[in-house]
């Protein structure tokens, strides 16, 4: 199995894409239920209808959760920031067939617990300021939370030097970039999301719903309209989807946020408050969410009327 | 015989993969160093035996860099960021290399453009941020530079992206995971070389003597486990390496640890050395000049009773940043040749001898800094955690960029503050 293992190797010769191994099929993990309701239609609208009822889910879900909160929107993002992770990872183990080093599962997840650990560190050192301020333990790690932190990374990277087996270096190294360029663009991102929840949740919740919308209403416009392709790498876009949903997402945007900025739930910064334990939403609205008169330009005044 | 004079070469242990199974060598053979060696050393060393001039090449080449360190530590802060500058760009240069290299990429000419158009980025990025701190009275006068700084995250993250929907529009049909390979091989490179090369200039404005202790312990102690070893070296330490043992190892510690005691106790005497540099706005020049910190001024120490009778001293006068520098010494001879490994292994893992032949007898800029970018870190991080208090001048500058309510506000609670803790005696209420 080494020696198949090392001729492999020799064979990535990556000036084309022809030893892409092949990935088999992804089961069909429909819910036995949908199946028995749509059994009646044809293959495309059945997976229309699919798609359709599982977006509006996953829609709902994103109002349940909303309605509870930011601390279940803070886990909502952690828990997808893990799973993407894991995705992305496991394609790095298939492609590198590297299911046989045992080590690098656990470096992998080691190294995303400790990436999560130096950002929830500062994340929640600058927020709970008042929640740290009173528990001695805490103190301790939030002063050295750097250090801590390092120290924590180095032990991986160590213990990552001395796992180095003669035959795989090249295979181990490569996990460990792939790993280290997955936690880059999953673990960064998720908690710059984070931030910008705290700092009110409309600053979460409309970006997120632009690029929803743009994706559905590019989609709508493109199944009615499409004609001209827009770039080889994805056949199915059109330029008419891509300029409909850019109009269309605007005016969502536009509309979205005149009704959110109304409430204080959705546009004050997420404090916690420290003698109820929980969080708050509650604040002067700042001049960016108070109404304003704004003169409409004269071009477009004969146009709308106002 | 090849195998012959290139064992003799690998002073340092890192054997090329000769010794590995043929069958990896494969497609790529690793491609043979030519001798860069001065025509002048050349012909100087051309008596004495291959091993041996060896040697006197890689000796005379370090006397050579370590005098070149020395004399640009003479010519001062700004001289020393335009060097870690260039030796960051010539690392990442070597790096990108050996990719394309393995990758057999020179075929896609965007992707050249691209990581240098990436590396631009990021550079711009940091040391926006790092000017930004650091020369803040200078940027907020001059107009360009003002707009340049309050836009700045914003500019560096359009920058980025341009060069991001460039490689998505650069994807070519049969070469995908190519250019996937060579974008993630850019990041993890600028990760690696840029990031640290960021800690090493924070490490610098702190102090020269930040920036030149922890350097020189790294150094020391790389020639110190060499010459352990050279001498008493017999059982291994780690298959990486097959030169280096455990003797070297060892003795490299302890030397280095009296080497670090002895550099502070001379560095810490000197202002030049200890003061946080600062920019001077009116000179227009970069100056160290300042109240030495409580690190740098000698205290009394109580020796502990068992060393008492040994030494036959009582107390002992040191000052506190020695005791750091056993911190650090300690760090640079135990963790610091992970960096090494991890460097061996990357060069066997890609079949490379050396990152490049850049300096004779010792290969690449990578070889040589290795073992500092894990030291970079953990200086930086040492700073942070356990010497920078608030920094009182950068607060102050803050606050005065704060709107005119903001201030007040700050100012009255403050003034609640102090008067609680009885600093400013029963004022009344403005």
């Amino acid at each position: 199995q080494e020696a198949e293992l090392e001729e492999r190797l020799v064979e990535l010769d990556l000036r084309n894409d022809s030893d892409v191994p092949d990935v088999p099929p992804a089961s069909d993990s429909t819910p036995e239920i949908l199946k028995a309701a749509l059994s009646g239609l044809s293959a495309r609208w059945k997976n229309w209808w699919i798609r359709g009822i599982l977006s509006l889910a996953m829609i709902s879900g994103f109002f349940l959760i909303i309605y509870l909160g930011s601390f279940m929107l803070m886990l909502l993002v952690l828990s997808i920031q893990v799973k993407c992770y894991h995705e992305i990872i496991t394609i790095g183990y298939r492609v590198y067939h590297s299911y046989d080093l045992p080590w690098f599962r656990s470096l992998s997840w080691y190294f995303l617990l400790c990436v999560n650990y130096f950002f929830y560190g500062e994340t929640v050192a600058d927020y709970f300021a008042t929640f740290v301020q009173r528990r001695e333990q805490l103190q301790f790690l939030i002063r050295y939370h750097r250090f801590i932190s390092f120290a924590l990374y180095l032990a991986g990277f160590c213990i990552f030097v001395l796992s180095l087996v003669k035959k795989h270096y090249r295979l181990q190294f490569y996990m460990f970039a792939w790993t280290h360029v997955t936690l880059l663009i999953t673990v960064t991102q998720s908690h710059l999301v984070i931030q910008n929840l705290f700092e009110g949740m409309i600053w979460f919740l409309v970006p997120i719903s632009s690029v929803i919308c743009n994706d559905i209403t590019a989609y709508i416009f493109g199944f009615f309209f499409g004609r001209t392709p827009l770039i080889k790498l994805s056949p199915k876009k059109t330029w008419e989807g891509f300029i409909g949903g850019f109009f269309s997402t605007v005016i969502f945007g536009f509309v979205f946020s005149y009704f959110l900025a109304q409430h204080q739930y959705f546009v004050c910064p997420v404090e916690y408050n420290s003698e109820t334990n929980r969080f708050v939403t509650e604040c002067e609205a700042s001049e960016l969410f108070q109404m304003k008169k704004y003169p409409v330009p004269p071009v477009l005044q004969p146009v709308l009327g106002w | 015989n090849l195998q012959e004079s290139e064992s003799e070469n690998k002073l340092d242990g890192e054997t090329a993969s000769d010794s590995e199974s043929k069958s990896e060598f494969g497609g790529s053979a690793p491609v043979p160093t030519s001798d860069d060696t001065p025509e002048v050393l050349n012909r100087a060393l051309s008596n004495l035996s291959s091993r041996w001039k060896n040697w006197w090449v890689r000796g005379i080449l370090t006397l050579a860099m370590i005098t070149f360190f020395f004399i640009i530590i003479y010519l001062g802060p700004m001289v020393l960021m335009t060097i870690v500058m260039c030796v960051q760009i010539k690392c990442f240069h070597e790096i990108i290399t050996i990719g394309y290299n393995v990758y057999h990429s020179y075929d896609l000419p965007w992707f050249r453009t691209l990581s240098w158009y990436f590396l631009l980025c990021v550079n711009y990025f940091f040391y926006g941020e790092t000017v930004t701190d650091y020369f803040f009275t200078l940027v907020q006068r001059e107009e360009p530079l003002r707009i340049l700084s309050k836009y700045h995250r914003f500019i560096s993250f359009a920058l980025y992206l341009t060069g991001f929907c460039m490689f998505v529009l650069s994807l070519v049909k049969k070469h995908y995971r190519l250019q996937f390979y060579m974008f993630g091989w850019t990041h993890v490179t600028l990760l690696i070389v840029v990031t640290q090369s960021h800690l090493i200039i924070h490490n610098l404005f702190e102090g020269m003597i930040w920036f030149i202790v922890p350097i020189s312990c790294v150094i020391c102690n790389d020639i110190m486990a060499y010459m352990f070893g050279f001498f008493f070296g017999r059982t291994p330490l780690i298959k990486l390496s097959p030169k280096k043992t455990w003797e070297g190892f060892i003795g490299g510690f302890f030397a280095t640890v009296l080497f670090g005691l002895l550099l502070s106790y001379i560095m810490s005497g000197y202002r030049c050395f200890t003061c946080p540099v600062e920019f001077n706005n009116d000179t227009n020049s970069f100056t160290v000049d300042c109240e030495p910190s409580e690190l740098f001024q000698l205290q009394e120490y109580n020796i502990p009773l068992v060393l008492q009778s040994v030494v036959g001293w009582k107390t002992l006068r040191m000052y506190p940043f020695q005791i750091h520098s056993i911190a650090l010494s300690t760090f640079a001879s135990l963790i610091g040749p992970f960096g090494g490994f991890f460097a061996s292994g990357f060069k066997r893992a890609f079949k490379i001898k050396d990152f490049a032949n850049t300096i004779p007898g010792h290969g690449g800029i990578m070889d040589r800094f290795d073992c500092q970018y894990l030291m970079a870190t953990f200086v930086n991080v040492y700073i942070a955690s356990f010497i920078r208090g608030p920094n009182p001048s950068k607060l102050i500058q803050q606050f005065l960029t704060l709107r005119p309510d903001q201030q007040l506000h700050i100012f009255n609670t403050l003034k609640a503050h102090l008067v609680d803790k009885g600093m400013l005696g029963s004022l009344e209420e403005a």
